[in-house]
């Protein structure tokens, strides 16, 4: 193991106040406390294009949105059984997040690998959120292992339990890391960055296909050979 | 032959081993790769997968709350005979899954592509897949599954023999830092990559590569092992860790398989097999002995075969 110093580590309430989020910096290891709800691209269709009624008071109950469909299934004494627990990728709901930071007041959005540095920009730093990613991925026994009990399950029936909408009890739920901040800075972005400087050497000795796709050209009158 | 009972009740706990213990091949793997890295993001990452595998064994959970879409590989011995035939079988197999399911629990994955229908357990059209292979000896049946992430780190691509080694090269990196970058590829992976086939069974060539061949192992053509080797290096080269950050261990092993193509074609697809590189083995014996393994040993000198005929004297089956 290297011997860089490890980053930092912090303990963030699920309805943060805009001082602890002003406090996180990019990289910071994050730990949850309080209640996040899960929400993806089912909850987002059936409240923002379908026009449905928000099953719980947000972020009244939480300001915290889970990118998140846990391995989880309810029992039939009505409680539930959760094992792991993972993000999906959250660059796929972009479409819907600024209305749905709106709509939901979510202060907290986690999910996996970040979304595009312009959403930061345009959806997230006038609304006061950050994003969080999961670690790994996914570490979703140590993030099962924060779960403490599930508050509801809704629209399981409607949505299916891989797109329903679980509202989770949570205890030092993480390991999750910082990757935007209150003014829009990406850690992704800047690791992207760092990366491309060396990526024309790595690709020495390589030459492009003969025959092209679109996409390497986006001019579709021109031949790809 | 070999009872229902005996294949629907092994294949539940293989479901269940699948999803919670990390193969010691990939561990060991992953072990290295943190030794080896120097990013001190990557470095807290690989830690943190580390200590993942330990929590998911622990309290028996899955180890990726993603629990990947379960599927299954089948292959028996000549000799071997199933109590109800192939479709007691499948029937078997779906059985396992569908309860597996929810006795996991395993995250219900499996929708319809257009109407986004779940049942709940991981069973519908198509799934889980079963495929099929034969070796040409012995009474037992093999039930092998793996249950694969990922909506990234996977694509195809029609080359042609004037790109060369430096075009596979280039569709190799271009896989890997289009789906490196914030980590969407899941990696440090096993990357397989299938060549040659025809379209649809150079997908299937790399995704066995993949998921069916256990870190450390060779192909055993030379040449072909030595682009194994030298690929695995450049991919760690490329500068990128886990989650995309600086680093350099993208890449656990490679694996490369091929099968003949079309004279004027070289296929090539190229597949990522995760932090959560989920497989299971169980051997059933004609005796109903059953033992459990992690290495598929999928690809004997039978699977990778190029004469017409097979003389069984020259057959050299791996740990059959």
């Amino acid at each position: 193991m290297g011997a860089a110093a490890q980053p930092r580590k912090v303990r963030l309430s699920t309805n943060p106040s805009p001082e602890a989020l002003a406090e996180l910096e990019l990289g910071d290891i994050v730990y949850l406390d309080g209640v996040v709800y899960t929400a993806r691209e089912g909850v987002y269709m059936r409240v923002i294009e379908e026009g449905a009624e928000l099953p719980l008071d947000l972020p009244g109950e939480s300001a915290a949105n889970f990118h998140c469909s846990p391995a989880g299934t309810p029992l039939e004494d009505g409680s539930f059984k959760v094992g792991a627990v993972t993000a999906t990728a959250s660059f796929r709901f972009s479409k819907w997040i600024g209305e749905w930071l709106d709509r939901s007041g979510a202060k907290l959005i986690i999910g996996k690998g970040g979304m595009n540095p312009e959403d930061y920009r345009k959806e997230f730093v006038p609304r006061g959120a950050v994003y969080l990613t999961t670690v790994g991925y996914g570490t979703g026994a140590l993030l099962g292992r924060g779960v403490k009990g599930v508050r509801g399950l809704h629209w399981q029936e409607e949505l299916g339990i891989a797109q329903a909408l679980w509202v989770f009890e949570v205890e030092n739920l993480g390991p999750f890391l910082v990757e935007s901040d209150l003014q829009g800075n990406s850690l992704f972005d800047r690791e992207n960055k760092k990366i491309a400087a060396n990526l024309s050497k790595v690709y020495e000795g390589t030459k492009p296909a003969v025959l092209k796709r679109f996409g390497e050209t986006d001019d579709r009158g021109e031949e790809l050979i | 032959m070999i009872s229902i009972d005996a294949i629907q009740r092994t294949a539940e706990t293989l479901m269940d081993k699948a999803a919670i213990e990390i193969p010691q091949d990939y561990l060991e793997g992953l072990q290295a790769a943190a030794d080896a890295e120097d990013g001190d993001l990557s470095s807290f990452v690989l830690q943190a997968m580390l200590e993942n595998y330990e929590a998911a064994k622990e309290d028996r959970r899955a180890m990726c709350g993603d629990t990947g879409c379960p599927r299954w590989y089948v292959k028996m011995g000549n000799e071997a005979q199933i109590e109800g035939g192939p479709v007691a079988l499948e029937a078997a197999l779906r059985r396992a899954t569908a309860n597996a399911t929810k006795s996991v629990p395993l995250r219900p994955n499996r929708v319809h592509p257009l109407w986004r229908t779940d049942h709940d357990n991981n069973v519908g059209i198509g799934a889980p897949e079963i495929e099929y292979g034969f070796e040409p000896e012995g009474a037992w049946i093999d039930l092998i599954t793996v249950h694969k992430g990922g909506l990234f780190g996977t694509d195809y691509r029609m080359l042609f023999p004037s790109d060369g080694i430096q075009g596979i090269k280039r569709f190799f990196l271009d896989s890997l830092v289009a789906f490196g970058k914030r980590g969407l590829a899941c990696q440090p992976a096993i990357i397989g990559i299938g060549l040659g086939g025809s379209k649809d069974t150079c997908m299937v060539l790399g995704k066995r590569a993949a998921c069916l061949r256990t870190v450390g192992d060779k192909n055993p053509d030379p040449r072909i092992a030595a682009l194994e080797e030298e690929f695995k290096d450049l991919g760690n080269s490329i500068g990128m860790g886990a989650m995309g950050f600086v680093g350099k261990s993208m890449v656990i092993d490679c694996h490369i398989e091929v099968g003949y193509c079309h004279t004027g074609g070289m296929q090539m697809s190229v597949h990522a097999f995760c932090l959560s590189s989920r497989r299971a083995v169980a051997r059933i014996h004609a005796d109903g002995r059953v033992e459990y393994r992690t290495d598929p040993q999928w690809f004997t000198d039978y699977q990778r075969r190029e004469t017409v005929e097979w003389a069984l004297p020259h057959s050299h089956e791996k740990s059959a």
